[in-house]
């Protein structure tokens, strides 16, 4: 195999597959896909449940249908791919590692990378759960996986802990297989997952959530027996008198997601801790030039179709990178969170390129607002570059806005731009 | 008709394990035997893998004699059994006037034990040596012999080496009672049947003294385990300046909450010292967290908690046993004996900390004991003292990497990503002299599933090539032993329900 590409692609996740074929569109010649998974389509092969599609084709398709749209697609491209091999180490110079168990140790040369490894989900000690052990503590992803593709069940009477989409997707999923849900408990006084998920996982089933509860200590020393549920306020401290235990042989958590970023760190691409992805431009090139970043890996989104979308920008400015050794920016503006928002992707934006092009912000809330509205994008002088209106705005839904050509002018004279949402 | 040894030892932890090593020296047949799925799941499972230097203990104690023992063996042995060790050296760490005075208390009972090297130095070369430690250190004790250690591969390879050497490992295999004739042990009763023996080394851990009171010895003897609990540092985002040991002064609680390096790479932090009741309560606690954060907090305010990605608890083996020299006042030293109440039973009891460094002296001191008792020990002319290690990925550079896996493909593909653990090395685990077969005998053998996404991404794998490896189907496969499956059943199966039309309607 060839040792040298254009572009080469870490992941095979919707943000990978995107920027792939976005890079052989915008005049690539040697694309590479590097995935670890035998399969092309990352964590979408274990979705199997529908949501998806929904912006980008007006549809309500599964997860592996989605991603087959996609991998058709590379392959019409010609796009090449290494099955079934991990990345190892990438240098600032974008000379990539990777090992397989055919072709041995690889030392592999790329004109531009798009790091697209996707999330992970937090764990048990990230969140210091108290108590023993036992087998069957698991992540909703890692149980999905063993549903879905495995096929088998990891227990029979579940305890769910976090309002994470994937975890009420699985309170579905595994009551569909026969198994019982007991209750699905959220520490934080509101849903961290989708409504819609909500509505459509947990009330359709009759599967009951708890809000501000959460579990106390983790019982059974081989396997799971139970967990002792509480009560907590806003600080979260438990209040006395409300444990309980709940006998059950499985506790899923669904408690966050966390990108990738460890062959980030590897390469000195510089991360952002409050999202833990890497600082990148309205190209989603990060602070290592010719290294962009594509999808989960920048920040958690919750819409798989925004996640395609960011990896075609990637793939394209990945593409014109490996083509000038440069990417043409001009000036940037610094784009800060302001008022209620707790992150703002990307991190700066270039004058040059909104005179062409819509850039697309994504901002996460920091509280709750159960009411109309505005998000804004406001220059140093609090003049307002751009606004929507939504119906509310929630920490488990991310709010996207975007820039148009039309606001090329506003921005002119813009030396950093706020996002902020506030009650209309 | 059942099996006959020269000598059972029961308990495969480290000191189980190492006296079985040491004894298979030896023209003996002996049968280790193990409660648990696998050796080493007990106290040697859960500790701070620290090599003592022997400072703490007090002069003339069992606990004093063995460390400094142990820790001058632990260099040849783990050359021997191809694991980890560094003798990186440790601290003790001054912050005023009280802690230098233990300090200099400190220097003295270690040069009483004959421990190498001690020397107390100041506060600016302390920081000098790790910039990390708490800027208003005022001194600290140096020493060159402490050390860290793979626990794990240290049970491991001692247990596998005996094995090696000849000796019957049998693991799920409880201890449940002697038989004797008057006053000689004839054979043990376990869960698994009967075996006659001569001699029985109670290398029971956590449940020596149980063993003790089955034989009608030490009635007043008690373990009450003491909890220690540790957190573990993702080890991309906090190292020390140089691998150490960094303890505070000890108090009358034991020698307080470290701040150490770990040949794993990762910081590791704790342990405290609470009293529990039940020998099984491994928990960890809010409280208990807290406390050891806290403690690390002060020897390293530079530590951060999101770096956190591991907890664990562990026992330790506390008992009440007194020194066997009558001047010394210490109620908590390691019982070393032959008891003389009955015939054929040598009893290593209350072996808690410095218990894993003290092993190797503790199985010479077995060796001694059996022979003062009239033993004839005859030398093997076949013994081989020597384990060779197994490859480790991620320990190898670039060229060694792909050296191996061009000659051994199944290095070649990553199963744990955190950790670098490749097919290759869970395949030789499996298929060694002691096969691991659950997850957690991975685990602790190759390091998967330890990293920052603890198992997430590893475990539906390795359950696959477990289930594949052992012939048994994935609803079989463990996580440590019976009672602990990781998988019920498989999904529902509509072809294999053979569902028709007729059914539905």
């Amino acid at each position: 195999m060839k040792a040298s590409y254009d572009v080469i692609v870490i992941g095979s996740g919707p943000g990978g597959l995107a920027a792939a074929i976005a890079a052989k569109e915008n005049g690539a010649d040697d694309v590479l896909i590097i995935e670890r998974d035998v399969e092309l389509g990352g964590i979408l092969l274990q979705c199997i449940h529908n949501g998806f599609g929904l912006e980008l084709f007006n549809e309500d398709i599964p997860g592996p249908t989605y991603a087959q749209h996609f991998i058709e697609k590379t392959k019409g491209h010609g796009v090449q791919t290494l099955m079934d091999t991990m990345v190892l180490d990438i240098t600032p110079e974008r000379i990539v590692f990777a090992i397989n168990k055919d072709l041995g140790y690889l030392e592999l040369h790329a004109r531009a990378i798009v790091l697209a490894m996707g999330c992970r989900e937090r764990t048990r000690a990230q969140i210091l759960l108290p108590g023993a052990r036992p087998a069957g503590v698991y992540t909703a992803g890692t149980a999905q996986r063993f549903v879905n593709v495995e096929g088998h069940m990891p227990g029979e009477k579940f305890v769910i802990l976090g309002s994470g989409d994937i975890g009420m997707i699985m309170a579905r999923r595994l009551t569909i297989e026969g198994a019982r849900v007991e209750r699905v408990l959220e520490i934080m006084p509101y849903l961290t997952g989708l409504t819609r998920n909500y509505v459509q996982c947990l009330l359709d089933y009759g599967i009951t959530l708890q809000k501000q509860r959460t579990v106390n200590r983790i019982i059974g020393r081989d396997r799971v027996e139970a967990i002792e549920a509480v009560s907590v306020d806003d600080a979260w401290n438990p209040i006395p008198g409300t444990k309980e235990i709940i006998p059950c042989d499985t506790l899923l958590l669904s408690v966050g997601l966390i990108p990738e970023n460890e062959l980030s760190k590897k390469a000195g691409v510089a991360l952002d801790p409050v999202t833990n992805g890497p600082y990148v431009d309205d190209r989603f090139m990060t602070s290592v030039p010719g290294i962009f970043a594509a999808g989960n890996v920048v920040h958690v989104y919750d819409l798989v179709d925004w996640v395609t979308e960011a990896g075609y920008v990637a793939g394209k400015g990945a593409a014109h990178f490996a083509q000038t050794d440069k990417v043409e920016t001009g000036t940037e503006i610094p784009l800060k969170a302001g008022e209620n928002i707790r992150y703002v992707v990307p991190h700066k934006i270039s004058k040059a390129h909104l005179a062409e092009e819509t850039v697309r912000l994504q901002m996460r809330a920091i509280t709750p607002i159960e009411e109309r509205v505005l998000v804004t994008v406001e220059d140093q002088n609090g003049d307002v570059i751009a606004k929507k209106g939504e119906a509310y705005a929630r920490p488990g839904e991310i709010l996207t806005l975007a820039i148009k050509p039309t606001s090329f002018d506003a921005a002119q004279k813009a030396t950093s731009l706020t996002v902020n949402v506030r009650k209309r | 008709m059942s099996e006959n040894y020269d000598v059972i030892i029961i308990g495969a932890g480290i000191v189980g394990s190492m006296v079985a090593r040491f004894l298979s020296k030896y023209k003996l047949d002996i049968l280790l035997i193990e409660k648990e799925s696998d050796v080493g799941m007990g106290t040697s499972s859960a500790n701070s893998a620290a090599v003592h230097a022997g400072y703490d203990a007090l002069p003339g104690t069992n606990k004093a004699l063995t460390n400094v023992m142990g820790a001058e063996m632990w260099p040849e042995i783990s050359q021997d059994l191809g694991i980890p060790f560094e003798r990186c050296g440790d601290y003790v760490v001054a912050v005023d006037e009280e802690d230098l005075k233990m300090l200099n208390l400190l220097l003295e009972r270690g040069q009483a034990n004959r421990v190498p090297g001690l020397e107390i130095i100041d506060g600016d070369e302390m920081r000098r040596r790790e910039p990390l430690v708490r800027p208003d250190t005022i001194g600290a004790l140096w020493a060159p012999t402490g050390g860290i250690i793979d626990p794990f591969a240290a049970t491991i390879a001692a247990a596998e080496n005996a094995v090696m050497n000849g000796v019957t490992l049998k693991r799920d295999t409880a201890f449940e009672d002697f038989l004797m004739d008057g006053n000689r042990i004839t054979s043990i009763h376990t869960s698994r049947g009967d075996f006659t023996c001569r001699w029985v080394v109670n290398a029971a851990g956590l449940y020596a003294d149980e063993v003790m009171h089955k034989a009608g010895v030490r009635p007043e003897f008690m373990i009450r385990p003491r909890r220690g609990e540790y957190v573990i540092l993702d080890k991309v985002d906090f190292q020390l300046t140089r691998n150490t040991i960094l303890f505070p002064t000890p108090s009358d609680k034991g020698k307080g909450i470290v701040v150490a390096s770990s040949l794993h790479g990762n910081v590791i932090v704790g342990p405290n010292a609470n009293f529990v009741d039940d020998k099984t309560n491994k928990d960890i606690t809010k409280e208990g967290i807290e406390e050891i954060w806290s403690g690390g907090k002060k020897l390293v305010p530079g530590i951060n908690r999101k770096h956190i990605i591991a907890e664990f608890a562990g026992l330790r083996a506390t008992g009440n046993a007194p020194t066997p020299n009558p001047e010394i006042n210490y109620n908590q030293d390691f019982i070393i004996e032959i008891p003389r109440e009955v015939k054929g039973l040598v009893n290593l009891g209350g072996i808690e900390s410095p218990g894993f460094t003290a092993a190797p002296g503790l199985a010479l001191k077995v060796i001694e004991l059996l022979e003062e008792a009239g033993e004839s020990l005859v030398e093997k002319a076949d013994w081989n003292p020597i384990r060779e290690p197994r490859p480790v990925f991620r320990h190898l550079n670039k060229d060694e990497q792909a050296a191996l896996v061009a000659r051994e493909p199944a290095y070649g593909r990553i199963v744990c990503r955190c950790e670098m653990v490749t097919e290759g090395e869970i395949l030789a685990e499996i298929h060694a002299p002691i096969p691991a077969d659950t997850y957690d005998a991975l685990k602790r053998r190759t390091w998967l599933g330890t990293g920052r996404c603890q198992g997430g991404f590893d475990m539906p794998r390795v359950t696959q090539i477990l289930s594949d490896e052992l012939g048994v189907p994935p609803e079989d496969v463990t996580k440590k032993g019976e009672g602990s499956p990781l998988l019920f059943r498989p999904t529902k199966n509509v072809e294999q329900d053979h569902l028709t039309v007729e059914d539905l309607i």
